[in-house]
């Protein structure tokens, strides 16, 4: 055994041959500068070890879903689109350009050339119709079922009456053309989620990529998806030891792009956050993913670097109409937006950066209107607005979910009991109703429907607003239980199907509008940026408010 | 003997079956359920339909019970659905980190437990005597999780004596044969491998002993209490036979019988201690796997296999302790 840069240590070789009942004295024995984090240091090259917070599913793009599979995904391959670094706009990935025709289902990608996969062979249109074609004609349910992304996205598989995805042709290597059945909002930003990177089309066939089987209760992927994933990033598959939870990314001398500056990566999966922290202060990680909220300060004092994402995503106070008849009155909705101090949430409970969000998406994405009803804190209001709807004495049952920190959602209870507190002063009577996430509260809200009140949140794909507003609120759904807003749903499918980007985003503004004016489904509570934390040494790393690093510009410096 | 083996042999059958069976039913009349799970905030109809579908959840409970029933029969239980590895090589890859990390906990607490409880017995109402009943009464009131934390911010954080997580070093390229890693490194001849898998056992190990240890003191030390009243040490001492030989021959040796069960017992405990301290220092062991399938995708497949497991180390950890009282007490023999 060697940890990389390290001579093994007599003392600890002896230590090893004596017996488990001295270990104490002999570990203890053994210099803690004995120690070796596996990180070279150094101004070029080196080991950059980051301590993630869960185990990768695998690594086939398309049968992913989860930020902690698509972090070593995003390393190995790229997407046709992808983001500036640090913002979440649209720029060339393995396509330099794009552009699509006035219908917008036709979709032109002028594609890099000189590109090549990992195995050797070379990234082209054809590449690119071989993966969008695997994608469409998958078989198998099992398969189908992994496939979480594309099916959102494209509607359904071929043959299905609501496949979004028609065909692709390669007129020349250099250039894909992708049609649609039919205009999709999604699209450009779509092209940009991790699920649709671009695959080795011989690497999926030596490999039996598609080979998806089921046994017994679940699934098992192909080697392809567990040994030998194949792409064209900055990074190659370097290993995957599940014994000690930790993954290897070596680096690509090939990449297209700026190509690496450390030699390797390695991903330690760390699940529990206030470990991730002790293992960046004892120098055996250099980085690590979602801190604490509450040790974000702490952790910069000490003089870690805090990077934080431009947020991305949103927490929401539900409301849902169907249980509770004075629920449909919007006057009560706007009481219960005008009880809420969201300004002191944020203060007292809000992660590093956080902000009071008015609207439904973040800033950064098309059709955010800075001129929405903003609801500023008035008790007084709240109090008007009840006895004008004849609510006085209102009760609500108010669900929260346990056992669950999100980026969005770091303190579920604490966020519950906040909201409940200003609720109660405005007169409105509250039962609090704690369920645990996965064992019963998503459930109850998203299925069933059971809850007046709840509180949920959104972490954004890509850029587009229907990612965001058209995932709440695009169809009648059990959560906010109101089936007669087709005036929402109309008005959303609408500025969904604009394809002209100009009149695209003044349709999604007034949508915007109208969603804290009109309708008010739920009051928007904060936009919360999840954090990456360094060690001083680290250099480059770009905080992406997708959670889309990619580490390639990251160096350690001595 | 035979007799012994065969009863628990039985025994084991039987509650192999009905555990079976309970925690089938059990698992899935939790709310919430794999589908929700794996699919998180992402979840729509469609979505939820199909892998519903394709997970087999759409059919009825007892269709569901006979294709389990029949799959654990013929040795197979299914993938894992989070990661969709075999079941058994999920625990396989856990199982040794577990047992690996217990076996050193349950040689801390012995090794220690023994001596220290006889000594408390030997000069009872001495100051070691009532340090050893205070000692043992906080390590069995202090939570592992808490102790956990506590060692590790102070011999990891203020002192960097020991490493914070994990089995070995990140990055240390060790080569796995049993996964047993303290082993592995003695069998490759890769000895700082093992001397690294150690310095990360001991923290763990400590926090993991605690309670048995508190324990094993206290019987120890009532136990030999209870025989040094005896008659027959009162006999042997008449008879003029020296100390030490009273000591090891009568005392010990009677002694250790109530001790033997509570090791066993405390067995069993280790591994509902494991999943704590596991947690704490990220071990990737059978608790972690335990509570990753709780907790993150209501893994039924490793859930189901994990119980039954725990249920057939349980039964065979106590057929050895039986086992092991005939080999110190002849009485037992005695049919």
């Amino acid at each position: 055994m060697r940890a990389p840069g390290r001579q093994p240590d007599r003392l600890r070789a002896l230590i090893a041959a004596g017996v488990l009942a001295v270990m104490t004295i002999g570990a203890a024995g053994c210099a803690e500068s004995d120690r070796d984090n596996g990180a070279d240091k150094g101004a070029g090259g080196g080991t950059f070890i980051l301590a993630g917070a869960g185990d990768p599913k695998n690594f086939d793009p398309i049968f992913n879903d989860d930020g902690e599979s698509f972090r070593p995904i995003r390393q190995m391959y790229d997407t046709l689109i992808t983001h500036k670094p640090g913002t979440a706009e649209l720029v060339g990935g393995l396509a330099e350009s794009w552009s699509n025709d006035p219908t917008g289902k036709i979709w032109t990608f002028k594609l890099r050339q000189g590109v090549t996969f990992h195995d050797g062979t070379a990234f082209d249109a054809a590449a690119v119709c071989a993966n969008f074609d695997r994608w469409s004609a998958m078989k198998g349910e099992a398969a189908q079922s992994q496939m979480i992304y594309y099916a959102d996205v494209f509607g359904g598989f071929a043959g299905s009456p609501d496949a979004v995805y028609d065909n692709c042709k390669a007129p020349d290597a250099g250039t894909a053309v992708v049609t649609m059945k039919k205009y999709k909002g999604a699209f450009p930003g779509a092209f940009a989620l991790t699920a649709f990177s671009i695959a080795s089309p011989a690497a999926m066939k030596q490999y039996g990529a598609d080979t998806v089987t089921q046994s017994g209760d679940s699934f098992s992927y192909s080697a392809f998806a567990n040994e030998h994933p194949t792409g064209t990033g900055a990074f190659t598959f370097g290993g995957w030891n599940k014994a000690t939870g930790e993954l290897t990314l070596n680096k690509n001398p090939n990449y297209w792009g700026d190509k690496a500056k450390v030699d390797k990566m390695i991903i330690k999966v760390i699940k529990d956050e206030n470990t991730r922290k002790q293992e960046l202060r004892a120098g055996t990680v250099q980085a690590i993913d979602f801190p604490a909220p509450a040790d974000r300060k702490a952790l910069a004092a000490e003089g870690y670097q805090v990077l934080e994402r431009p947020a991305f995503n949103i927490l929401y106070l539900g409301i849902n109409q169907k249980n509770n008849p004075k629920l449909k009155d919007l006057r009560v909705r706007q009481a219960i937006a005008y009880a809420l101090n969201r300004a002191q949430l944020v203060q007292t409970k809000g992660p590093g950066g956080a902000a009071v969000a008015d609207q439904f998406l973040p800033s950064t994405v098309l059709g955010y209107a800075p001129d929405v009803q903003k609801y500023e804190y008035s008790v007084d209001k709240a109090k008007q607005l009840l006895a004008d709807a004849g609510a006085t004495g209102l009760t609500l049952n108010f669900y929260y979910p346990t056992e669950v920190s999100r980026p969005y959602m770091p303190n579920p209870q604490e966020i519950f009991t906040v909201l409940a507190n200003d609720l109660q002063a405005a007169g409105i009577k509250v039962n609090g109703v704690p369920r645990p996430w996965n064992g019963g509260f998503k459930d109850d809200v998203q299925q069933f429907g059971k809850q007046d009140l709840h509180i949920l949140g959104w972490t954004g794909d890509y850029n587009d607003p229907g990612n965001f507003v058209g995932t709440f609120f695009g169809r009648a759904k059990p959560e906010f239980g109101d089936q007669s807003m087709t005036e929402m749903f109309s008005a959303i499918a609408k500025a969904d199907a604009t394809v002209d980007q100009a009149a695209k985003k003044t349709a999604w503004e007034q949508v915007n509008r109208d969603m804290a004016t009109k309708w008010l489904p739920a009051v928007p509570i904060w936009h919360a940026p999840p954090a990456l934390v360094t060690t001083k040494n680290v250099q480059g790393l770009v905080p992406s408010p997708l959670t889309a690093e990619t580490f390639n510009t990251v160096s350690i410096t001595k | 003997m035979v007799r012994i083996v065969l009863r628990r042999l039985t025994q084991l059958s039987v509650t192999l079956i009905a555990l079976m069976t309970l925690v089938f039913f059990w698992l899935r009349s939790l709310p919430g359920g794999p589908v929700d799970a794996l699919l998180g905030e992402r979840a729509t109809p469609q979505t939820r339909e199909t892998l519903t579908r394709a997970l087999g959840y759409d059919k009825p409970i007892w269709v569901q019970y006979g294709r389990f029933v029949e799959n654990v029969v013929t040795g197979d239980f299914g993938n894992s659905i989070r990661t969709g590895e075999p079941v058994t090589a999920v625990i396989g890859r856990a199982f040794p980190a577990t047992v690996e990390l217990a076996i050193a906990a349950i040689i801390v607490a012995v090794g220690l437990g023994i001596p220290l409880g006889y000594l408390a017995a030997r000069y009872r109402g001495r100051l070691l005597d009532n340090a050893t009943i205070v000692v043992t009464l906080i390590g069995i009131s202090i939570p592992i999780f808490f102790l956990g934390y506590l060692l590790k911010d102070w011999l990891t954080q203020d002192i960097h004596v020991f490493p914070p997580s994990g089995r070995i070093s990140t990055g240390a390229d060790n080569t796995d044969v049993t996964g047993f890693f303290v082993l592995d490194g003695l069998l490759t001849r890769e000895l700082d491998a093992s001397a690294d898998a150690l310095w990360h056992l001991v923290l763990p190990a400590l926090t993991l002993a605690t309670i048995p240890l508190a324990i094993i003191v206290r019987i120890t030390r009532a136990s030999v209490l209870d025989v040094l009243d005896e008659d027959y040490i009162r006999t042997a001492d008449a008879k003029g036979l020296r100390d030490a030989t009273i000591r090891r021959r009568h005392v010990l040796r009677n002694a250790l019988l109530p001790v033997v069960t509570t090791i066993g017992l405390q067995t069993g405990a280790l591994l509902a201690g494991a999943v704590l301290t596991e947690k704490v220092y990220n071990w990737g062991g059978l608790g972690t796997v335990i509570t990753d399938s709780i907790s993150g995708s209501r893994d039924y497949p490793v859930l189901q296999a994990l119980i039954l497991l725990a249920a057939v180390v349980f039964i065979v950890v106590n057929l050895l302790v039986d086992l092991s009282y005939a080999v110190i007490d002849p009485r037992v023999r005695v049919p």
